[in-house]
């Protein structure tokens, strides 16, 4: 037997009446907080719902051929959208997609000036470092405990979920392609008396837009992957509908769910890359 | 009057420079600083003077401290110990704010690798420094495109840097140094990635360019010939320190250490030095209305058998102290007598003038581009030139 030196027991005891305390003191502050999400959640949800199928995927068409003018792999976009409805799977398709897009959004205004800061800052850097390594790989069930004792279950939790997963990529890829960007250009942007803001908004960033995009496209990657546990503590879609495929043994509803899911991923990757893809073309790298 | 003055420059790269400046005053070598206590020697006890209007080269090695020296200027690097005064203002003590607005206004720079913006169109690369200071759009296109003009890059305005070849680069890489109008131009290595041809064309460029704008230009490259051809002065670096400094003569004729004679060996000098490297210090310059007796006491006070004769600083030709004497014997005036001469411009390299010199006996006189004259070419001084070479 290994020697006990802490006492185990004891410290799950305090963690847990420490989480207790938690939802008892802050539950209620903590919702008041996330409601302003949530409605903009749920404005989105609406929009894509209600919305005839045919804006939405012309919508999509649209965001394609504007980040990539390319018609093909727009009218492409488009079908395989179509694809969804052909499934049945329409307007849980719109619940999903809405939650990604959330999603997204927010892992976006967290992770690029998180990542600025750590390319900044070096003693964050060495905190941010094994920090990221942890959400990347601590089961997400261990967290969904707690995430889901505060919020209760819901879409909230199911968003802290996905965003805690799905955020390491654009932080560590945005620290990166910051940091990647040639020092003599950087250097001669100083030389003309740039000021930091200058240096960051006028060279640092659009150099690292390339790997920014690529940790974009990373997150929507893994943020799609973790629809079905994010439909385990309430948010309803296509994960749903992966549950309760398992739950019933009933591999057809789970398949075509999960094709759907697929589908979904394809249409973010190929938007996201096109537009880091058509950055880099112009700049000849 | 001195453009930039380099007090004392002291560099350490290391965790605790301060630590370890005693140690390198006291002149503790740069292998013993390293091994001791893991810190570089950048720079050690570096003081310079580089005059308005002229062109100052920074010549050494790789690693010799060329790219740290150049860096201090505009304060891209902070000196360990010194000071750097610009028009006497010490940049050492700028505040933040200040140094920003004294890159923007005072210097600009020109980098080895271009340092051009990958993401950024030529005209918008050119017009970076302007931006910077936040001048509105229509006025720095304009400034921007006379520059990209003046470099000879007009009609490549809408491309972007990789669509260039390294030459046009760097010539964007000079309109952009050049827009903002700083009257200190700091260059490191800014033609060495280039090919010889391209290379020479640029320099030539830059001259013609200097011969209009007389900034001070601060140049640094590890080539000597190049160093030659441009430079009113030149500043040898090893590890760090200064070894010598002084026009190119001095650095080629009287070589201050070994180090120094070694970078000489395989210099091509009758390529290198030109016209006005040999240009004869004490000949005597009249007047057209001297008297004969005024010319002949300034040929005997001066040593020399002839003299030039100038009006408005153009030659008009050459009196020989036999001539002088026969026009105060005959009581002549002295312009009946003068004796044309060949002329030659001051950056003809000397090997072009050498078969002249060595089959005319008569004597010549350089001038420069405008035909003003700078002296007249002296023989011995064009063999002590080459001789040193051949001993
Ligand atoms: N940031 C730095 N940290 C540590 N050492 C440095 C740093 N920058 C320069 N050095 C050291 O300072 C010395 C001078 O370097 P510097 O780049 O000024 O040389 P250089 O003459 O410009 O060489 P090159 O011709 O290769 O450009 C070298 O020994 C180099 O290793
Ligand atoms: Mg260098």
């Amino acid at each position: 037997m290994f020697p006990e030196l802490i006492p185990a027991r004891q410290l799950r005891r305090a963690i847990d009446n420490w989480v207790e305390e938690l939802v008892a003191n802050y539950a209620d502050t903590l919702e008041l907080l996330s409601q302003p999400f949530l409605d903009l959640l749920i404005w989105i949800e609406q929009l894509l719902r209600q919305s005839p199928w045919w804006a939405v995927v012309g919508a999509v068409i649209a965001i394609t051929f504007a980040v990539s003018r390319r018609w093909k792999l727009s009218l492409a976009m488009g079908a395989l959208l179509s694809c969804i409805g052909l499934l049945g799977l329409w307007d849980k398709g719109m619940q999903t997609l809405a939650l990604m897009i959330m999603a997204t959004g927010l892992s976006v205004a967290i992770g690029i000036p998180l990542g600025i800061l750590m390319a900044r800052i070096n003693w964050l850097r060495q905190i941010m470092l094994p920090v990221l390594d942890v959400m990347q790989t601590m089961p997400s069930f261990v967290y969904l405990i707690p995430v889901v004792m505060l919020f209760g279950l819901g879409k909230i939790p199911a968003i802290i979920a996905t965003v805690v997963y799905a955020v390491p990529p654009l932080i560590r890829l945005t620290d990166l392609g910051i940091r990647l960007v040639d020092a003599e250009v950087l250097e001669a942007s100083r030389a003309f008396g740039a000021n930091s803001r200058q240096q960051l908004f006028g060279v640092q960033l659009p150099l690292a837009l390339p790997n920014i995009m690529a940790g974009i496209n990373q997150t929507t990657m893994m943020a799609l992957s973790m629809v079905v546990i994010a439909s385990m503590i309430g948010a309803r879609g296509l994960g749903q509908e992966v549950l309760l495929g398992i739950n019933r043994l009933e591999v057809g509803r789970g398949l075509l769910a999960g094709l759907a899911i697929v589908v979904l991923a394809i249409i973010f990757d190929r938007i996201t890359q096109a537009f880091g893809q058509r950055q880099q073309a112009r700049r000849g790298a | 009057m001195s453009k930039i003055e380099v007090k004392g420059i002291y560099k350490l790269f290391g965790k605790q420079p301060q630590k370890w400046l005693a140690a390198a005053q006291s002149g503790m070598s740069k292998e013993a600083l390293l091994k001791e206590s893991g810190h570089t020697l950048g720079l050690r006890d570096i003081s310079l003077n580089i005059e308005e209007g002229s062109i100052h080269v920074i010549m050494g090695l790789s690693g010799s401290g060329k790219s740290t020296l150049i860096r201090h200027f505009n304060r891209l690097i902070e000196p360990t110990a010194g000071k750097i005064l610009v028009d006497g203002q010490d940049v050492t003590a700028l505040s933040r704010r200040e140094l920003e607005l004294f890159r923007q206004q005072k210097m600009s720079m020109v980098f080895q690798r271009f340092g051009l913006f990958p993401h950024r169109s030529v005209l918008d690369n050119a017009a970076y420094g302007l931006k910077v200071q936040g001048v509105e759009r229509a006025l720095r296109e304009e400034k921007a495109m006379y520059w990209l003009d003046q470099v000879g890059l007009k009609g490549f305005e809408k491309q972007f840097p990789h669509q260039l070849s390294g030459g046009m680069q760097q010539r964007v890489g000079l309109a952009r140094a050049l827009a903002t109008d700083a009257e200190i131009l700091l260059m490191d290595e800014a033609f060495s990635a280039l090919d010889p041809l391209i290379r020479r064309e640029m320099q030539d460029q830059l001259l013609a360019l200097q011969e209009k704008l007389h900034k001070t230009i601060v140049f640094i490259t590890h080539d000597l010939d190049e160093a030659l051809r441009l430079g009113n002065r030149i500043a040898i670096l090893k590890d760090g320190e200064l070894v010598q400094e002084g026009t190119s003569e001095d650095i080629l004729l009287r070589p201050a250490t070994d180090y120094v004679a070694a970078f000489l060996q395989d210099v091509n000098r009758s390529k290198v030095l030109t016209a006005a490297h040999a240009i004869h210090g004490g000949i005597p310059r009249l007047a057209p209305n001297s008297t004969p007796a005024e010319a002949v006491s300034a040929m005997a006070e001066a040593k020399q058998d002839y003299s030039a004769v100038l009006a408005d600083g153009k030659l008009q030709g050459v009196l020989t102290l036999a001539a002088a004497q026969q026009a105060a014997s005959q009581n002549s005036a002295i312009d009946t007598q003068l004796v044309e001469v060949a002329q030659v411009k001051g950056h003809t390299p000397l090997e072009e003038i050498l078969g002249d010199l060595l089959t005319n006996k008569q004597p010549a006189a350089v001038v420069d581009e405008d035909g003003q004259y700078r002296g007249m070419l002296a023989r011995s001084k064009v063999a002590e030139l080459l001789g040193a070479q051949v001993v």
